[in-house]
């Protein structure tokens, strides 16, 4: 796909993201919407995967670890085809496939279950470390949030990762600067992150601006053909991107629009696809 | 007792583990720095490619293991019960457990027979845990010979399934021609019609000398091993309990969350019996010999005896 493409593709999910919230009133738009662009790029330009055959055994693993940002993921999966886009809107509902939080075992193209965090990195890391043990060649991605790298999981998966040269995983971290509590320099500072995942024997690649389809492209290639370390993609974002009102702000972090609002959001979202 | 096989179920559970490696591929060892002391190491001596040990992070590793689960390979992980249920339980919740991925957790040093290393290294409450999360299989062998068919059954199942071994020598006590193994059903090693007394793991030997003991007193108790916590053989017990009309539990774990606690819900629903829950009650363990402490919490056969004569 041409980065004008992502583009557009990128608004849908975003759209998809507004309905779920809105239908479920309740979920985490800010987080999924700083992260629109690398579940679009992901899923449309990056991993080998097959919406048709979710489960093909040489498949591109991904895994949400910053699981509260599964209306972001599901939107992306829908938009690809692995469910249809009406599902959205049963989001967090009895019944629906779509859970709270992902889940293996409901929802086509989720490769594990996550939400708890701190606890995603480290599946990943086995499913790497899987794909190196019977010598195949599929891809592992991470996506974590920079409130989430407080956990100490992160960290001993991080040293177990750099230690065993898993050059096959692709952790990516979604510093879009704001957790429930507020910034996270405030909360409890994990500033500097790019010298941490160094500290762990990580090839670290910083993208100043993670929602702009053109660097991540050229991070995802820098990942790819980084050989003999596991890649960390730290990107800055803004939390709540694409929706004017909801841009930086870490009340957005777990709240659903009102009405009123979401008729302000899904207007915005279609005048910048009209773009 | 002297001319008895005594062997450790964990290092059963390294011996076991070397065999199925040689049958299957697919089947990965994670440690998690007490490869030798849990007795993966014989593992990772035969396959030194397929096992990893993660270093001192077993919350990671329950992790990694779920990774690997996921792509289609059996991995068994390991450290102490303390560590593994006790410090891991989320991970085994939410990273293996809710998504029912097939990972085998491989605990050994469970209980208060761990001996001289004290409290902070007996586990008296991994069962208890462990039997809160839905769809984890839970089994506690009980001598050398089910510690070994039970680590094949664990393979060849798909789902998780916790599996608890000791660190003290225990009597073999299962070494029969007829001896068959099915997970989750109960075994009656002694009929009897006063009494039932329902053991698990190494206290299995300890009730059945118990009962020796109790017959000499005109005292018939049945004896059933129950080696299968979760899914529990409830109707070996209600039956059982139903003839009886006393039913005695015995662990080497909490009498909170444990064996007792899984019999007392089924049989107060089901079948409600008056029952003595014998185990570690409610405290903490200490350092000693773990005979001694076996002696010292009344887990041994004289202590099992002692109990079960006031409770009759």
């Amino acid at each position: 796909m041409t980065n004008q493409e992502l583009k557009k593709t990128a608004i849908e999910v975003r759209k998809g993201i507004i309905e779920g919230v809105h239908a479920a009133k309740a979920g985490h738009p800010g987080g999924s919407l700083s992260a629109t662009e690398v579940f679009t790029y992901l899923y449309f330009e990056e991993m080998n995967i097959d919406p048709k055959n979710p489960k093909k055994a040489d498949r591109d693993r991904f895994v949400l670890s910053k699981g509260h940002t599964a209306p972001g993921l599901y939107s992306a999966l829908a938009q690809r085809g692995f469910f249809p886009v009406e599902d959205l809107k049963g989001l967090r509902s009895i019944g629906s496939h779509l859970q709270g939080h992902p889940c293996v075992q409901h929802t086509p193209g989720i490769d594990a279950s996550s939400g708890s965090l701190g606890q995603g990195i480290s599946v990943a890391t086995g499913m790497a470390l899987s794909a190196k043990l019977s010598n195949e060649s599929y891809r592992v991605y991470t996506l974590l949030g920079d409130g989430e790298i407080q956990e100490g999981q992160v960290w001993e998966a991080a040293m177990f990762a750099g230690a065993k040269k898993l050059d096959n995983l692709c952790v990516i971290v979604d510093n879009n600067g704001l957790q429930i509590d507020g910034p996270v320099e405030k909360v409890n500072d994990p500033y500097p992150i790019p010298d941490k995942f160094k500290a762990f024997n990580f090839h670290v690649i910083e993208v100043a601006d993670g929602n702009d389809f053109e660097q991540l492209r050229a991070a995802f290639k820098e990942a790819r053909e980084t050989k003999g370390a596991p890649s960390a993609i730290i990107m800055k974002t803004v939390k709540g991107k694409g929706i004017s009102f909801m841009e930086n702000q870490v009340g957005w972090h777990g709240k659903a629009p009102n009405d009123e609002e979401y008729a302000i959001a899904m207007e915005e979202l279609k005048k910048a696809g009209e773009e | 007792m002297a001319d008895v096989k005594k062997i450790a179920t964990r290092e059963s559970y390294g011996n076991a583990l070397v065999a199925l490696g040689e049958k299957y591929d697919n089947l990965v060892v994670l440690d998690a720095d007490l490869a030798e002391a849990t007795k993966t190491g014989i593992f990772k001596k035969a396959f030194p490619e397929r096992h990893i040990d993660c270093g001192i992070a077993e919350s990671n590793m329950v992790g990694i293991a779920a990774g690997i689960a996921a792509t289609g390979k059996v991995p068994f992980c390991s450290s102490f019960a303390m560590f593994a249920a006790g410090r891991a339980f989320e991970q085994v919740r939410n990273s293996v457990g809710y998504p029912h991925f097939n990972v085998k957790i491989g605990a050994t040093h469970a209980g208060i027979s761990v001996g001289e290393d004290g409290a902070s290294h007996q586990c008296n409450e991994d069962i208890a845990l462990m039997r809160t999360i839905p769809g984890m299989t839970i089994i506690n062998p009980s001598d050398d010979v089910e510690a070994k068919a039970a680590v094949e059954a664990a393979y060849k199942m798909d789902g998780p399934v916790y599996l608890r071994f000791g660190r003290l020598a225990v009597p073999v006590i299962n070494d029969r021609p007829d001896y068959k193994f099915e997970i989750g059903k109960g075994v009656v090693l002694k009929e009897g019609k006063d009494l039932t007394i329902v053991a698990t793991g190494l206290e299995v030997n300890e009730s059945l000398e118990a009962a020796k003991k109790l017959a000499e007193d005109g005292i018939d108790a049945e004896v059933i091993n129950i080696h299968t916590i979760k899914p529990l053989d409830a109707d070996l017990i209600i039956k059982s309990a139903s003839k009886t009309g006393k039913v005695v539990t015995v662990e080497e774990h909490s009498v909170i969350g444990g064996l007792g606690g899984a019999v007392a819900e089924v049989l107060s629903e089901k079948c409600p019996t008056k029952m003595l829950r014998i185990g570690v009650q409610d405290t903490f363990g200490e350092s000693g010999p773990a005979v001694k402490l076996l002696e010292k919490y009344e887990l041994d056969a004289a202590g099992i005896y002692k109990q079960i004569k006031a409770f009759v």
